[in-house]
Order: structure tokens, then sequence, then C-alpha cells
């Protein structure tokens, strides 16, 4: 067993694991921060992505011990229905998604996209989204909101957590 | 019980944003895999590593042995306990059933196929002990494709069943078609394959199963596309659990597209499970497990045979399909290439014979049954892939030979030669507009510049028609259903006016909250946000058949529609009551009921519901409560039809394909939420064209699956695709009272073969007419190569 | 998705690393960004009893330059790789290739070298690390010795690490902007199909040096020897560019697979040859 410290959606945690367990069954078993989805086991889907330290990571291929000391962030972190994220508002405004399954794991990843490149062309968009995979939408809509949250972004709505 | 005295927009027809997607972008949905027990087990399964193999004994000692580890359970165990096999759904005659137990009795029939499993007190430990079972097996000869499966000599699948074949099924008028055929100018003949697909839902599947002792009652959290179907079938006939003491929860439930239809072995097990030893049991498969246990898709062999008179038109039509439908028979299987294929093989055309004859196989493979589309993506493919083939014999431009062949728009109600009576259409329209948005002459002009400078852009067309929202059920019945197809919705208006719906449809990115909350607020003259809607609770939702085959809005949404109107009728005899009115001088408006001529004389429909449920003063007849039941039944299928067309690019030196851009023109009848159904072309319109251009399944000759993970299974990525570019024409369908068609399937019947027909339209210079799914880049370029004079 | 129990180490220094690999031996993996093993592990392919962690070894990541030589360390992300000015100014082939790397997600944790120790045939960096004619650092119990990136790919998942050394450290010499990374990456798996880097220099008009690696056609990434010597000496044109490229199979036998056949490979690698020394020129050219 390790122990483990880290803050997780800006909360301090100690936790005893398995050095086996990975960090989505971490968040998810334990922390019971369910909004983080595992949907394959070979690191495609991006069902699981979250923010390490700042930056989007598929949570089901790091070891819960590789985030010892670290600040995550999961969906359930960045805004909430009464205070949504500018990108949780984009996917909802241009219908990002339908069943929802991937949806925590696109918005994270759009995050991390929109934080290195507040402007991006619909083929940036495209691209950054290589890692997450969504089986309802055929994207089309995906690519409107991340626009829709850079325009609102852009137009000073906050990265994380609007009022 | 405020009602707005401004007129209201209309909610039918408008696209509020989704009532059900403050939970998905916040993470606060509840798929299967979230919920958890106190005191659960955890279930790992052991797997068949081979495609066909006996099974000599199975030791689990040294699983048994190891910590936390409760159970290990087999197939002879189950059976011995009273399980039974799990039945398919539709029954043809002559049909051959594989016994299709749980787990393995006897004998393994495809890799994946689960032979015992294993209950711990943790996932992880559960898989340890997994790997610790040692199953003795004794490898048989296996046959992975359908057509080897049906050579003489090829291994038997299940010893009992000669031949491996499931059933040979025939539709239309074979001495017709052969007439027709003798008499024709030229006859067009093709053989294509429709690969096999793998759904990939992006949640896995997953169950969790109570057993509570003191209510006697076991409670399963599953995902399904159809709760009271899986009770059912897993209560009646495989576990022996009465449905009064047996409930299932759908929750929230992350994509189907048809694989969360079928009841699995791993739920029974895990229900069973949680009976025997009285204690929650959860399992939630891994995407390994998905690819080798998820009833898999299509996997047809084809010849086609389309003959034309003098002018272009198709005199008869001659299909002949082997479906292959794996080792054992899934839910829906059999109605699938039947059913669901044959009866469709007119598309949108005027063929006055046609007939179609499909055989079915067992082999080793993982069971196939409904993918996206179920049969009519077929059934398009091979019609439209050959109108191509045909254009090109034929010297017709591709679009002037469908116009020709339209069924025109007095001919109905149209009568087709297979079965299906087409009730309402226009389908020149729809292909018009297609034609203008791509702007067709300028494109073929483009196409024709491009081939001269070594660019080689191609244009796919794929005129299709829908047959969806299955009915009537006693023709369904008659044709082998062993259920109806017909749906339950309930409008249960509470004092305050606030209005609980239950339906027996279930949605898992459909977004029925919303739609139908649209329906009854619209009925009922109140907000989206007065209305809930509950689904997906077999202890809530009196009954239903759920969803698939594009039936929510057809089906579904009209019971719901239905119910409303009786809810709004007891509203008017009770509001004519405290208004002192004859009923039939009562109208409602805008959440109000009046005398007619005298709006100022109102009561608002929350008064009136608070009026129902007091009870001191309504009709003496009457009993109290407001609340209505409808069970629709519909009179026939919903026939959405449109025309799509793809634009690729390819690259020749390469053979890599550029799909650029996207046009579809459907007509879903009336439109609830026209963003909706937006959004379900646009995933629709991807997953077809990923089969032509990405997906699919191989097995080795050994019954291997090659592709048994997403590193070697290619699902389409943001960076694949365009933006769609969509328009719809309306006609409206006059089997229900809303209007409405399905609009859930119809992308991906059309897309697959316009995208195939774009990219087999690029390489027409090089005098290529046909290729099989998918058009990789190395098929592509090895038959531009061999047209080359490559070698 | 549970990997199989084993006991995990986080060495604070390269010798604290070391050690536990001498104490260990074969029962033991490194693990930096965990990106080529995870996956693997939790599949039960791979089931080592021991993982050593070398992702916080301080100085072990960051990139560096001096006397012409970029130093980057072993465990420096690909992420960090695209977005360095260093990398970006001055082995601008190796940043053009790392952006490609499986998913900003991936690239975000998986390390540099881990992806060139662990040698997958349809990784990226293997070809550039030929094309950059890159020196790889390994660190074992007995001191640091450098391998030449042309000796360091000798077969199929094989690297020339022996047993009990770490890659430490990858140094690239200064490069000019003449370099292109052109990739056909695989749909599902993001892997390269074929990817062909890249890098030359002009003097004059006259290609006065080239290195062509290749990487996802072949067992192993190799350098394209016959495309070199019809580049090397010659004028910087289309023509030139064509003939090399009609050269990029020589002396390859490839095979028949799932992937394509020998012939279709083959035309790959002429074509995405001919396509990377295209670019490579104009950029040259352009500078």
């Amino acid at each position: 067993m390790a122990e483990i410290n880290f803050t997780v959606n800006g909360r301090a945690h100690e936790v005893e694991v398995e050095a086996r367990t990975l960090l989505v069954h971490l968040l998810r078993d334990t922390l019971h921060l369910t909004g983080t989805h595992v949907g394959c086991d070979t690191s495609q889907c991006g069902s699981c992505t979250v923010l390490l330290n700042g930056r989007g990571v598929k949570s089901c291929t790091v070891l819960a011990v590789q985030a010892d000391g670290a600040e995550v962030t999961t969906i359930e972190g960045i805004g909430s229905r009464g205070a949504l994220h500018p990108l949780q508002e984009a996917f909802r405004q241009e219908h990002g998604l339908q069943c929802g399954f991937c949806t925590p794991g696109m918005i994270m990843s759009s995050i991390d996209l929109l934080a290195g490149n507040a402007n991006p062309s619909e083929a940036e968009i495209r691209h950054a989204l290589d890692g997450n995979l969504c089986r309802c939408t055929g994207y089309h809509n995906i690519v409107k909101a991340v626009q829709h949250a850079a325009r609102a972004m852009a137009g000073g709505a906050s990265a994380i957590g609007s009022e | 019980m405020t009602t707005t005295t401004a007129p209201r927009a209309p909610l039918i027809g408008s696209s509020p944003k989704r009532k059900e997607d403050g939970r998905f972008i916040t993470g606060t949905g509840r798929y299967t895999d979230d919920i958890n027990m106190p005191g659960q087990l955890h279930a790992a399964f052991v797997r068949s590593p081979y495609a066909h193999a006996k099974i000599r004994s199975i030791d689990s000692s040294a699983a048994l042995a190891m910590p936390g580890i409760h159970a290990v359970i087999t197939g002879e165990e189950l059976k011995a306990a009273g399980v039974n096999p799990l039945p398919p759904g539709w029954l043809h005659p002559g049909i051959q059933i594989a016994e299709f137990w749980p787990l393995a009795v006897g004998q393994v029939s495809h890799v994946g196929n689960a032979v015992a499993a294993v209950l711990a007190d943790s996932p992880a430990l559960a898989r340890d002990a997994a790997d610790a079972v040692v199953v003795d097996y004794d490898e048989q000869p296996a046959v992975a494709e359908g057509v080897d499966a049906l050579k003489p000599g090829a291994p038997q699948v299940h010893e009992k069943i000669p031949g491996n074949v499931v059933f040979r099924w025939a539709l239309g008028d074979a001495d017709a078609t052969d007439t027709a055929m003798q008499g024709a100018r030229s006859i067009v003949r093709q053989h294509l394959t429709n690969q096999r697909l793998i759904a990939n839902a992006i949640e896995p599947r997953a169950s969790l199963a109570n057993y509570d002792v003191a209510a006697d009652e076991v409670t399963l959290y599953v995902t399904s596309q159809n709760p009271h179907v899986h009770r059912l079938i897993m209560g009646a006939f495989v576990l022996g659990l009465p449905e009064h003491k047996f409930r299932v929860i759908a929750p929230d439930v992350g994509g189907g597209f048809g694989s969360k239809i079928f009841i699995y072995p791993e739920e029974c097990v895990v229900a069973w499970a949680s009976k025997s030893l009285g204690r929650p049991v959860k399992w939630t498969a891994t995407r390994s497990e998905a690819f080798v246990s998820d009833a898999q898709g299509r996997d047809h062999d084809t010849h086609v045979e389309m003959a034309f008179d003098e002018g272009g038109k198709i005199v008869a039509l001659r299909v002949r399909t082997v479906a292959n439908l794996g080792a054992y028979l899934t839910l829906f299987a059999p109605a699938v290439p039947t059913y669901l294929y044959g009866t469709v093989m007119s598309g949108p055309y005027n063929i006055p014979a046609i007939h179609v004859e499909v055989t079915a196989a067992y082999t080793n493979t993982t069971p196939v049954d409904a993918y996206r589309g179920a049969g009519r993506p077929e059934a398009t493919y091979a019609l439209e892939r050959t109108m191509d083939v045909a254009a090109h014999q034929l010297g017709i431009d591709g679009a002037e030979l469908r116009r020709r062949n339209l069924i025109p728009k007095d001919a109905f109600p149209f009568q087709t030669a297979v079965a299906l009576q087409y009730d309402s259409g226009n389908y020149e329209p729809a292909l018009d507009r297609a034609l203008a948005m791509i702007d067709y002459p300028q494109l073929r002009a483009e196409q024709a510049e491009g081939r001269t400078k070594g660019k080689y852009l191609g244009i796919g067309l794929s005129t299709y028609i829908e047959a969806c929202g299955l009915a009537p059920s006693h023709v369904v019945g008659s044709l082998g259903a062993q259920a109806g197809l017909y749906e339950s919705g309930v409008v249960r208006v509470h004092p305050t006016g606030k209005v609980t719906v239950l339906t027996g449809s279930h949605a898992h990115g459909q977004g029925h909250e919303t739609t139908f909350a649209q329906i009854v607020a619209h009925e009922l003259g109140c907000g989206i946000d007065d209305v809930e809607v509950v689904h997906g609770d077999t202890g809530r939702v009196p009954f239903g058949m759920g969803t698939y085959g594009s039936r929510s809005g057809a089906v579904g949404g009209a019971a719901l529609f239905s119910a409303a109107q009786k809810v709004k009728e007891k509203g008017r005899k009770i509001a004519a009551h405290l208004l002192e009115a004859a009923p039939e001088d009562v109208d409602f408006a805008d959440g109000s009921y009046f005398v007619k001529g005298s709006p100022g004389t109102s009561k608002a429909f929350g008064e009136i519901a608070l009026a129902a449920y007091l009870a001191h003063n309504i009709p003496a007849d009457m009993e109290p409560g407001l609340e209505a039941t409808t069970f629709f039944n519909p009179a026939n299928f919903v026939f959405p039809f449109g025309t799509h067309v793809a634009v690729v690019e390819v690259d020749v030196e390469t053979g890599s394909v550029q799909l650029i851009r996207y046009v579809a023109v459907d007509d879903f009848g009336n439109v609830i939420n026209p963003m909706i159904v937006d959004g379900q072309l646009h995933g629709g319109i991807t997953q077809g064209a990923s089969q032509a251009l990405w997906e699919g399944a191989q097995y080795d000759s050994n019954g291997q699956l090659l592709t048994g993970s997403m590193m070697n299974y290619a699902l389409p990525k943001a960076e694949f695709l365009p933006m769609f570019e969509t328009d719809r024409t309306v006609t409206p369908s006059p089997v229900n009272p809303l209007g409405v068609k399905g609009a859930g399937e119809a992308g991906t019947i059309a897309s697959t073969a316009a995208v195939a027909n774009a990219v087999i339209d690029a390489l027409a210079p090089f005098g290529i007419t046909h290729l099989d799914m998918p058009l990789t880049p190395s098929k592509i370029w090895e038959a531009v190569n061999a047209a080359r004079g490559g070698n | 998705m549970y990997p199989a129990p084993f006991e995990y180490h986080r060495a604070l220094s390269v010798s604290e690393a070391l050690a536990l690999l001498a104490q260990y031996g074969d029962e033991a993996k490194i693990l930096a960004g965990g990106h080529s093993l995870i996956p693997v592990m939790k599949l039960r392919f791979a089931s080592p009893a021991h993982l050593v962690d070398i992702a916080r070894i301080p100085g072990l990541a960051g990139i560096t330059e001096g006397d012409g030589m970029i130093r980057i360390g072993a465990a420096t992300r690909h992420a960090d790789v695209v977005s360095s000015p260093i990398v970006r100014a001055k082995a601008p082939l190796l940043a053009e290739a790392a952006s490609q790397i499986g998913d900003p997600l991936i690239r975000n944790m998986g390390t540099i070298g881990g992806s060139v120790a662990h040698a997958d045939p349809g990784a990226d960096l293997p070809a550039v690390m030929l094309a950059l004619g890159a020196t790889l650092v390994a660190t074992s119990q007995a001191g640091s010795r450098t391998i030449a990136a042309d000796d360091f790919f000798p077969d199929v998942f094989m690297s020339a690490l022996r047993p009990g050394e770490l890659l430490t450290e990858i140094r690239i010499a200064e490069q000019g902007a003449g370099a292109a990374y052109e990739k056909r990456a695989d749909p599902a798996s993001g892997y390269a199909i074929v990817g062909i880097a890249v890098q030359l220099a002009s003097a004059g008009g006259t290609i006065s040096s080239v290195r062509v690696g290749m990487t996802g056609l072949g067992p192993k990434a190799m350098r394209l020897a016959g495309v070199e010597a019809a580049l090397e000496g010659q004028p910087v044109s289309g023509a030139t560019a064509d003939a090399a490229a009609s050269r990029a199979a020589e002396g390859i036998m490839f095979i028949d697979d799932a992937r394509g056949s020998a012939a279709y490979k083959a035309n790959l690698a002429r074509v995405h040859a001919g396509r990377a020394i295209a670019r490579a020129c104009e950029r040259a050219a352009s500078r």
C-alpha cells in the first residue's frame, strides 16, 4: 500500500492505495467523483480526462501514486449547475453532447486546449480532440461548442468557475 | 398555478436546450458503474481464448484459495440451478436455435464466450482470481465467415445444427422477378460485402444486482435500451424470476446504437448470483471484453442483380444474401437480415418485381444483431451501390438514374413488391434540394477539371427510405416477433399542475427528457420545466418496449401525445362543470380553459388540476385525479426518406481519402426539436461514413478477432470529419397524431452508400467500379496501382 | 482495468534508480510517463513485479543548450519538447514530429526517453533520432556511455540499452530549418503507418548533408541510405527530390500483412519520402 497526499478540486486528500490503483479508480471509487468515466483500456477514448497540475491527462493511464503531491481537477471541480464553466455552458448551448458519457472528458480536454490557444481554428480544435472519442455527435456540435466557449471566454467569462 | 396570458410560441418545433444536459456537463450523471451498494461483490468473467472448443474441465481451486474470493460460478452450476439459455426474440419457421447459456455448458463457440464468473471483494481481486481459474479446453476446428460456414464440409459450429444454417428466408415474387429479368434490356450484377462492425458505445456495458431478502425482490441496474424487455426475457425465460419481484432500472446509459437492446449473459449471472449469495453483485465490462462480447453488426455477403428497361427504369431486382449471425442468436438477430432488410429492398424506387433470399449462418464469432440501422443500412448500401454501378454501366448520370426510378409523389400510398406499404412520401424535392446545396453541375465541372491535374474528387449520392417505428403489433407477431411493438405513456398531473410523464421508451443520448417534455408541455400549455420525464425503471413505468429502430418519437412520443389529450379532455369536463358551460363550449389555449367567445371566463390548467384532486366540485360521475395512460399501437411503420451527397478527395498516390463535404436533405415529417434531430443526424452520418472508410471487424480463419481494441479498430475522430450541411423537407406521417417519423438511424442508413459511392466515383478514371468496404488507403492504392498496370 | 499487483519505487536520484534496477533486474520496469507501459499492464500483457518511477528525479527532465548541442533530459514530456523555444528553433524536426505523437493528452504525460527506449516500430521519435543523428546517453552503475542513434534500434521493440542501464539524456546537434516529418497515422492507434523524417542542410543551392529516417513500415526504425546517397551533393530541386524518393524502398524487405502489401508499403515509403524531401528543401531554401 502507498500513501498519497494530493489535492482534488482544491480539497486536500490523504489516502492509502494499492500501488496498482489507477488515478481514475481512486477518483471514482474512493473519492466518489464519478463524473470522470472509463470508456476503454488502451488510452484512446479520453472519457477519463482530468487536469493534472493544470494539464489534460488520461487518468486511466496514470497510476494514483504518480499523482502524489499533485493538483487534480475533475469535471466536478470546474463549475456547478448554478455556476457553469463557459465550456460547460457552451456544450449545452450548442448541443455538444448526447449520451453525456464522453462529455466530461471532452470538456476537460477543451479546457486544456483553450488554456494554450484562446482562439483555435476549426482544424486546431479537431486536432486537439484527437484523444477524445464521441460516438454520438459526429463532433459537429462539439467543435461548435469549443468555438462558442472560446468566444465567451475572450469576452470575459473566466476560465475556471464562472460567477 | 400561474399561467401566461400572452400567446405562447409553440413548443413542438422549437429547440429549447436539453433538460438532461445539466447533470451531464457537471459530471453528475448517474451511469450504472457510478452506482455502488454497501457489501457489494464484484464479478469478473473467465472467457474462452478459443473460437471453438470443448470444455474438458474447469478447476477453480486455486482461484477459490485466493484472498477475498467468494465464489466461482460455472455453466453447469447455473444449469443445475434451473437457469435457462438466453432465447432469441424473433422466430422464423424452421429456425435452428443453438443453446446460448449464460456461462458455457460443455463447449465454447466464440472467443470471449463466458465460461465462469468469479465473485470477489474488489474488481482487482476478481480479475486476479479469474486469471487463476484453469479451464482445460479441447480445441475444435472453427469457421469465421458466413459464406465459409455454409460450404460442404465446413466445421460444425453446433453439433445438432447441420450445415450451420440458422434459417433460409425469402420475400417477394421469385417467378415475377425471373420473368422480368428475362425480358430486361440490361442486367447489372454486383457482388458486395457489408463488413462486420462493432458498436462501441463509449460506455461499456455494466450491471449491478441487489437481492432484497425482506421484499424477496431483485433489483437490477443495467445498461439497457429497454428495461422492461430485459425484465421480461430475463425474468420469465432465463432466471425464472416473476416480474412483480424483479425490478430493472436502466439509469443514464452512455450510448447504445443497438448493442444495449439485447439480454447478455453477464447480467443474468450477476442477477442470479446476487439472489444466490444474498449480496449486491456488480460487473463492468472492460473495452476489451466489449469487443468480444457485445453483439456486433452487419456482416452480409450479397449478390445483387438489377434489371433495367431501355429507358433506364428498373424492372426487377434480385438479391441473395448470406448473413453471418455469429455463434448464438441474440434477441433481434433473426429479424435484422430479414424483416428489417428484405422489406426495404425497394428503397425509394418503383421496382415492380423483387425477390430477396437470405441464408443465415452460424459461425464461431461473437453474435451479430442490430447495430444502428439494423438491416436497413445493408439494404440501402446494396441498392445504392448497385445504382451507381448501373449508372456507370448504362452511361446515365447517377442523379438522373435515381430520379427516373423514384416513386412519384402521386403514387402514395405505395405498395412495394416486398410487403411494405409506404404511406406517404415526396422524394424528388429532397433530391433536388441536395443537388442544389452541393451545386451538382458546378461540382461535376470541378471534378472534370481536377482530373486533368491529378486531383481526384468523388461525388456520391444516396437516395434512401427508412422504415422505422415497426408496427403494427399483430403484424409483427404474425411474422415471428415474440412481443408487440407499441409503447406506453403516462401523463400524471399533480394537484399543483406540475406534470410527471412516464414513458416506456428509453433515452441514451436521444434527449427524450426534453422532446417528450416539449410534447406534453405544448399540449398542456405549461413550460417544459414543469414536466418531468421518467424513463428506464420498471418500478415506475407501467410497461414499455424501449428504444431502437428509430421508434421513440413516432411511437413513444405519440403515446404521450395521446395521453395528454385524455388529460386535456378530462380537464375540459371539469372546467365546463366549474364554468357552468357545456364541455363542447369550452376551449383550451395557452394553459387555460375558457368558454368559447368569452376568454375572460377561464380556469387555469393548474386550478383544474387542483379541483380534480380536491374532488370537492367535479362532475358527479367522474373519478377524482388527473392522469391518463395510453398504449399507442401504430397502424404502420413510418417512412423517412431523403438524399445525401458526399464529396471526397482521394490521394491516389497513397490511397488516402478525405471526406471534404457532406450534404444531407432528410424528411422526418414534423420535427419536435430541430436541434436534437440535427444532432441525431450528425452522429448517424458519422457512423455510416465510418463504415465506408474506417471501421471493420476482422477475424482470422481460426475465429480470432484481429481488431479487438481501439488500437486496431478505427473509430471516427474529430479530425476525420467535416462540418455537415443539412436541410429538411417536411411530409408529415399520417400514422401518428404528431406526424413525426424516426430520425435516429437515417444518417447511418444513407451515409455509408453516399461515402462509398463518392470514393468509387473518384476512382472512375481508373476504370474502378467497385471495392468492398472499408475503403482503406491500401485497398484503394492496390486498385489504382493495378489499373495503372502495376503489380 | 486492474494491473497485476506490483511494488512501486519512487527514485529521487539516478543512482537510486540504478540501484533499484540492479536489485530487481528483469523483474523491474522503468516508469516515466507510463504511456507505453501502463496500457500493457492494464491488459496484463506485462506484469512486472517492480516499477521504478524516474519522473521526479531532479534534472532528468528539462531542455538546455550549449556549444551547439541541445540536451534533453529523458524524462521530458513530449508536450514540453513541442513547446520548447530551443527545440523549435534548433531542432524543428523534433518539434514537428513530437507534436504528432498520440494525442495532446498523451503528449502531456509521455516522455521522450520513454518513447525512444521503448523502440516501438510505429513510434515517431526513432525515425527522428536517426534523421537528427542524435546521441543517446545511457547510464548504469558503471557510469555513462553514449550510443549513436544509428546503433540504438537493433530490432523490433529492442533498444541498445543493456540490463541495468537507464536512458538519461538525448543530445542533438543544433540543426537548420531544412527538415520535415511526413506521417500517415493509423486511424485507430495514432501510431505511424509510415513516418519519414528528413533533416538536410544546403549550401549554395546544393545539399551539403542529409539524413533520412523511416518508421512504421518495417520491424524497426531505419535510415534510408539510398535516398541519402541520391541527395548528398545534389542541387536542391524537384528533380533531385523525385530521384531520391524513388530509392526509398531500396534494400528493404517489406512484408505483406494486415496493414498492406509489400508493394503498398514500398510505395508509401517513396511517396512520403518525396513529400518530406520536398518540404525540407523548401524550408532549407526559404531560410
